[in-house]
């Protein structure tokens, strides 16, 4: 089981619908494929038209009061299973904190460990579990760092967000233990503005964890607010699935 | 993902709708009404497992998986690559594999297939019977999503429109088989296609049980509609008039206890009869080493009832026929040699100790080459006019005098009133126990190995007896006798086969010193085997006085009184 978690400080920087399509295309390949949707405002929950709920709420499942298992929820499409949202998630912090890793009888963990314990248990049963994230710097990103082993990072090519680009590299550089993969990708490009040819640029030239393929900023991207369903299947041929795929191949080929 | 087997419903044939008119007369039509009442249900063109679906179901010859409980099922994805896909007999899935160069040209034992997990479950079971197709089914299946009010599929609405046919393509023409009065269970060579009733299943979209229910609950409430009480695999059979036989090679016959004998013996002959041809198609197409066994196994119980029996039959029938019996049994005995050597080879290899494995791969290939040779043989005797005028000329033979054509006129004489079933069952079985506790109770250690390979032969001969009767005895007398004697019978087998084999080995390792295909570590290796076989059968002769006494004691000799003083059983059916 290979745990992918898309992720970055900022919020509206493409994080969900990287994390939709991804997972879809994973699934695609006939990999069984989980997308645990954290982000309290349930965008990904959204997008596969599931109900932002969970059955005695984020602090249930954190506890371990109610099993992961019985939060999955099967998409519309085979092999793509998710862990909807809750509104309960904009506590998790704090549960995260509280929980201490003590639950079912086992003993205490870390509180930057629980997100992973959670997790353990499926590795049976899924291929590829993807991690959609809040934005922010919190004790649920650091959950979710210690719990991935490639860390997605939509990156809009701008300055500031080259900064934080290198803020993430070097606290993630800090960690103890299994470090997760940073692999940041251009997100919401658009190829008309200096800046953006520029900053990608240089970055391709400088830091090597930086993909080849970039996500454009596209009208196709936003519809699928309007579809509720991934742009990689009610458009497959379009510009935009395309440079999801071809990000999905590159992540892939780094694999073998 | 579609899972198979949930809440799966027949629908009737509906009268057909008259130009869209009058839908409300097709089942399927009334269904997914129904269902549109708390879902919008849309068609999915590209769903996994919808469309044209081509799927054979196998299984042996003598039904093993059907009989464990167990469906293997083979759909072919593209040419010559599939999948296997073992479920419980109720659809619970139980393993998947992709398989590629399937189905084989000819019917292949699960050992020669692809290592994975269907192999892993049914090895064991099938060994050494092949895997044969048993129905072929061409479906189209169409799958219909179930959306809620946010358009989320909730549940999955699967229909499947088969036509199955009959796959099977070995044993006898199905006329003969009818012929003798059994089901052609195993032997229908049919081209027949049936089509079954529409079927609909609700799949469960994980997460959404609740909704599944709903869907279903809806379904059930529509005329027309019935839950399935069986698997699409238990549906075909039907369709095709097909079930699955008990055992192909076990004596069934309708005897009964005042049944005159020499019907009874007829009928028990002819259903001998029928079992040695039944094997005859596998043994030519050389399927598995198992249709050569049974065969074998009827010849010898057929030469057994001619012996015990034959008094029983008109003047002059029975020794012809023993004389014939006796070639065919002859005829397939040095193929079945070689299958028992080459099907235990790999246990044999295993207990070498000085020599390794590899030694004796020569000694394998000679097997192999000598039983090439061996088969050819036999397939030309199974050919030949010869035994096709054995088979046909005793089938008209038993069938006339099952039918009462020769004994009649004795019966009518009134003077001799002709023995009974029960009355030859009695005389006979008591006989052929007599004889063995007579001739095991001489038997000394100082006794030559043939007496106790005389003694088995009594042993196989009451077996027989005691089987050929078996529907007139109460079952609980008759499993003990046959258990003790089953015991003894193991014993002296164990002591004659390794007997047998050490001679064997001797006799083939000359052949292959003749041949110059003996390389001396195959000829040492051959030598310890010879060893082995001899520790072996040196523990089957010191086991042997103790079973002897448990069957042929006091305790085994009230066991076969009781067995024998019951009342016949047999008019009561």
């Amino acid at each position: 089981m290979k745990i992918y978690a898309t992720y970055n400080i900022k919020g509206g920087v493409g994080k969900t619908t990287a994390a939709v399509n991804l997972a879809y295309l994973s699934a695609a390949d006939g990999q069984r494929t989980l997308l645990w949707d954290l982000d309290p405002q349930g965008a990904a929950s959204f997008l596969f038209r599931i109900k932002p709920r969970v059955k005695g709420g984020g602090e249930a499942l954190i506890r371990g009061k109610k099993p992961l298992d019985g939060a999955i929820k099967g998409t519309d499409f085979d092999d793509l299973d998710l862990i909807p949202s809750d509104f309960t998630y904009r506590h998790m912090d704090l549960l995260l904190g509280s929980a201490n890793g003590r639950s079912a009888g086992k003993p205490a963990g870390k509180p930057t460990r629980r997100l992973a314990q959670l997790l353990q248990p499926f590795a049976a049963e899924y291929d590829a579990v993807f991690l959609d994230c809040p934005p922010g710097i919190s004790l649920v990103s650091e959950n979710v760092m210690q719990a991935a082993d490639v860390l997605l990072v939509p990156v809009i090519p701008a300055t500031l967000s080259v900064r934080t680009l290198n803020q993430l590299t070097d606290f993630v550089a800090g960690f103890n233990g299994d470090r997760p993969d940073v692999r940041a990708f251009f997100s919401m490009v658009d190829r008309r503005k200096k800046l953006h040819q520029d900053t990608i640029k240089d970055l391709l030239a400088d830091r090597s964890v930086v993909t080849e393929a970039a996500i454009p900023s596209l009208a196709m991207i936003e519809r699928m607010s309007v579809e509720r369903t991934p742009v990689t299947a009610f458009a497959p041929r379009s510009q935009a699935a395309r440079a999801y795929r071809a990000l999905w191949s590159e992540l892939r080929s780094e694999d073998s | 993902m579609i899972a198979p087997g949930l809440r799966g419903f027949v629908l009737s044939q509906g009268a057909p709708a008259v130009d869209g008119k009058n839908p409300a007369q097709d089942p399927l039509a009334v269904a997914l009404a129904a269902l549109a009442q708390a879902f919008t249900v849309v068609e999915d063109r590209g769903a996994l497992g919808g469309g044209t679906r081509q799927r054979t179901w196998l299984d042996t010859f003598d039904w093993r998986l059907y009989r464990a409980g167990l469906v293997l099922e083979f759909e072919r994805l593209r040419p010559r690559t599939g999948r296997l896909l073992l479920t419980k007999a109720d659809g619970t899935p139980q393993a998947e594999q992709p398989v590629t160069g399937w189905p084989p040209r000819r019917p292949g034992l699960a050992e020669n297939l692809p290592a994975g997990p269907v192999r892993d479950r049914i090895v064991a079971l099938t060994s050494p019977r092949a895997l044969l197709p048993v129905v072929g089914a061409v479906s189209t299946v169409a799958v219909m999503r179930l959306l809620n009010e946010d358009g989320k599929t909730v549940a999955r609405l699967v229909t499947d429109r088969s036509t199955v046919t009959g796959a099977i393509v070995t044993g006898v023409p199905v006329t003969r088989a009818i012929v003798s009065g059994v089901t052609p269970d195993t032997a229908a060579a049919d081209t027949t296609a049936a089509e079954l009733p529409l079927r609909v299943t609700v799949t469960e979209v994980r997460g959404y049980p609740g909704q599944a229910r709903r869907a279903a609950a809806l379904l059930a409430a529509v005329p027309g509609v019935a839950q399935a009480s069986q698997s699409a695999f238990a549906a075909a059979l039907h369709a095709l008039g097909r079930h699955p036989a008990a055992d192909t090679s076990g004596v069934d016959t309708q005897i009964t206890a005042q049944m005159p004998a020499s019907a009874a013996v007829a009928r028990l002959l002819l259903g001998l009869l029928d079992t040695l041809e039944l094997n005859v198609d596998g043994v030519l197409r050389d399927i598995d080493t198992e249709f050569l066994h049974d065969l074998r196994v009827a010849v010898r119980r057929s030469r057994s009832a001619i012996k015990l029996l034959g008094a029983a039959l008109p003047p002059g029938l029975a020794a012809p026929y023993s004389a014939e019996f006796k070639w065919l049994g002859d005829l397939t005995t040095p193929t079945r040699d070689l299958d028992v050597y080459l099907l235990g080879f790999g246990a044999l290899t295993g207990q070498l100790l000085a020599a390794t494995p590899a030694d004796l791969e020569p000694f394998r290939a000679f097997l192999v080459r000598r039983r090439a040779r061996e088969f050819r043989r036999l397939a030309v005797a199974l050919r030949s006019p010869r035994f096709r005028a054995l088979t046909d000329d005793w089938r008209k033979a038993l069938l006339e005098i099952r039918d009462g054509g020769v004994p009649k006129r004795r019966r009518s004489s009134g003077k001799h009133r002709e023995t009974t079933a029960a009355e030859l069952a009695l005389a006979t079985t008591g006989r052929a126990f007599g004889r063995i506790a007579a001739q095991g109770g001489a038997i000394t250690p100082e006794s030559a190995p043939e007496s106790l390979h005389d003694l088995r032969k009594r042993g196989k001969e009451l077996r027989y007896l005691l089987e050929f009767f078996a529907p007139l005895y109460d079952p609980v007398a008759y499993k003990k006798v046959v258990g003790d004697l089953k015991q003894l019978q193991d014993c002296l087998g164990d002591f004659q086969d390794s007997q047998v084999q050490r001679e064997e080995i001797h006799a083939l390792a000359d052949a292959m010193l003749a041949e110059h295909a003996a390389p001396a570590a195959t000829l040492l290796a051959m030598g310890e085997l010879a060893a082995r076989l001899a520790v072996s059968q040196a523990e089957a002769r010191a086991d042997f006085s103790r079973r002897f006494a448990r069957f042929a004691g006091p305790a085994g000799q009230q066991r076969i009184r009781v067995l024998l003083g019951e009342p016949p059983a047999g008019d009561a059916r």
